[in-house]
């Protein structure tokens, strides 16, 4: 099934795309990186953020950075974010993971707030609000960049699927059923919320900058968001399903192409968020386990509503 | 003999309260210790502090004469001290099998070892046929063998059960008194804390009392039995009858 589907978007560029569509599947893969990431520490190990504007935005800049201050290509910014994501991970990590549940989602919250106005204030390292301006693109085409981020898409899938079918994915899903009774059974909470949090933390960040080498451009708000990161890598991962391999693919899927639809609307592109919120609160409602994981049900409501319309219509 | 675990002087203070002060004793190698105490008298306390939960206020817990009462309870039980809950906490969204896997890890190198140590425990508790079933729906009876394969897969050389028979029909508790007969023959020292008395008194080789966090009588279960303290512990004072 994965490669299917790899091979599938390997040949997708080469049917003659437009520019549009080519980079809409773009945000589309990068957004399901984002929700593995996200879906690893909080799907599997149980620890919800609100802050992977944080990581993200830390990526993004790592990436800007090593171009604006010492001149060599941003593309640096990859492999150099993985370090710098460990680092910053590891002091998060120290800091909010003795704390629990709601006080680790708050937490979380702020940090990523923090480092945006950290971002906005440190003017002479980071620019300022000015942001960070790559004069020269890579490449003006989109084709390569679809398959850089389509690579890291399929490195970060198969990254998850591993670790969470290992000793790890047991010891996450452990501490996230109960973490006491995981302490009391020999397993180190401490140390593998750590790992998790580090690993969603790098591929975040990675995320983060290949939008930097994409986009050519970043400032702090458009980078450390509270809502158009945060929020949304979790809505990402709870409309396509939370702690299930493919949901954050499908949530990506879903909530890019919606946000284009519902901003191409005249008035109602205003209110996307409202309408963003609303679709949450019926998710929950109705897909607890999101659309991977209850597609099933998603099905059946189809179906009886098909099957009681064509009798509507029969009997008018 | 030397004992295997030595609880020394231990108190245990919450804010105010003093929910153990200076209990003292030691567990013997392959014996079964009972905890009995009316409510509230600080057993389960005493086994959070013996496996890491709670530090203790005062006094030193010993394994093997090695002090492990400032460890946490993931390293105290790497040393071979495994416990269960009083209110059963399984990995709910776990089948069973996978439950015990994750705990089997602890001393497994690989996956492929750790499923094999699964499976093996599985089978000595008798849940072999449930292994692939959610752990959230598992009956109490089950719940509660759950969390002893569990404990027992990390390999233990001591056993803590914290009230495994509560809530259990005549049946179930035969199965699960089975079980702690077999898992002593294999070797492992258990305390027990229950309330079921003709269970403690019929599987325990010494009984120690608790009321009110202190230690009020240890002995056989005989000796228990007729110890004046322990009746009025339990059915207030004696009456002239």
């Amino acid at each position: 099934m994965p490669l299917i589907v790899f091979a599938v978007l390997l040949i997708l560029p080469q049917i003659g795309l437009s520019t549009y569509t080519l980079h809409i599947l773009i945000l589309v893969i990068m957004w399901s990186v984002i929700g593995m990431a996200w879906n690893l520490l909080g799907g599997f190990c149980g620890q919800v953020s609100f802050g992977h504007a944080a990581f993200f935005g830390v990526g993004a800049y790592t990436a800007g950075l090593l171009y604006y201050h010492f001149g060599v290509s941003s593309w640096w910014g990859l492999p150099a974010s993985v370090l710098v994501l460990t680092i910053l991970s590891l002091i998060i990590g120290y800091i909010c993971l003795r704390l629990r549940g709601a006080y680790f989602a708050l937490a979380t919250l702020a940090l990523g707030e923090v480092l945006r106005v950290t971002a906005e204030n440190l003017v002479k390292f980071t620019q300022g609000d000015l942001g960070i301006m790559i004069k020269q693109r890579t490449w003006v085409e989109k084709t390569w960049y679809y398959y850089i981020i389509l690579l890291i898409a399929a490195g970060t899938f198969f990254l998850v699927k591993k670790v969470i079918e290992s000793k790890f994915g047991y010891y996450f899903v452990a501490i996230r059923e109960d973490q006491d009774a995981a302490e009391s059974l020999g397993i180190d909470t401490t140390r593998y919320k750590t790992i998790a949090l580090c690993l969603s933390g790098i591929l975040t960040g990675i995320a983060g900058a290949f939008y930097m080498n994409y986009m050519g451009y970043i400032d702090p708000v458009v980078v450390f968001p509270l809502y158009d990161i945060s929020i949304v890598t979790v809505m990402v991962v709870m409309v396509g399903g939370v702690a299930n391999y493919w949901g954050p693919t499908i949530g990506a899927l879903i909530m890019v192409f919606l946000a284009e639809i519902i901003r191409s609307m005249p008035k109602i592109g205003a209110a996307h968020q409202t309408l963003f919120g609303i679709l949450l609160i019926l998710i929950i409602i109705f897909l607890p386990n999101g659309i991977a994981g209850d597609y099933r049900k998603l099905f059946r409501l189809f179906r009886s509503k098909g099957t009681s319309s064509s009798h509507l219509t029969k009997t008018s | 003999m030397m004992s295997l675990l030595e609880v020394q002087e231990i108190s245990k203070l919450f804010g105010g309260l003093t929910a153990l002060s200076r209990v003292s004793f030691s567990l013997m190698p392959g014996e079964i210790l009972g905890l009995i105490g009316p409510n509230g008298a600080g057993k389960t306390t005493l086994f959070n502090v013996v496996n890491g939960f709670y530090p203790p206020s005062k006094g030193e817990v010993l394994l093997k004469g090695e002090k492990i009462s400032h460890l946490k309870p993931h390293q105290i039980c790497k040393l071979g001290i495994a416990r269960t809950f009083q209110v059963v906490r399984p990995l709910q969204r776990m089948t069973v099998l996978d439950n015990v896997i994750a705990s089997s890890f602890l001393r497994a190198k690989n996956k492929a070892q750790a499923q094999e140590m699964a499976l093996e425990t599985i089978r000595f508790t008798g849940l072999y046929e449930d292994r692939n079933v959610l752990s959230k729906g598992l009956p109490l009876g089950k719940r509660k063998k759950l969390e002893i394969t569990r404990a027992l897969a990390t390999r233990p050389e001591i056993l803590l059960l914290d009230e495994s028979f509560a809530g259990l029909n005549p049946s179930e508790q035969n199965d699960v008194m089975e079980i702690i007969r077999k898992v002593r023959a294999s070797g492992i020292t258990i305390m027990v804390i229950e309330h079921h008395m003709k269970v403690i008194m019929s599987i325990s080789d010494r009984i120690v009392v608790l009321n009110y966090g202190e230690k009020i009588a240890e002995g056989t279960p005989k000796e228990i039995g007729n110890d004046p303290l322990v009746i009025e512990a339990y059915l207030g004072e004696a009456q002239n009858a």
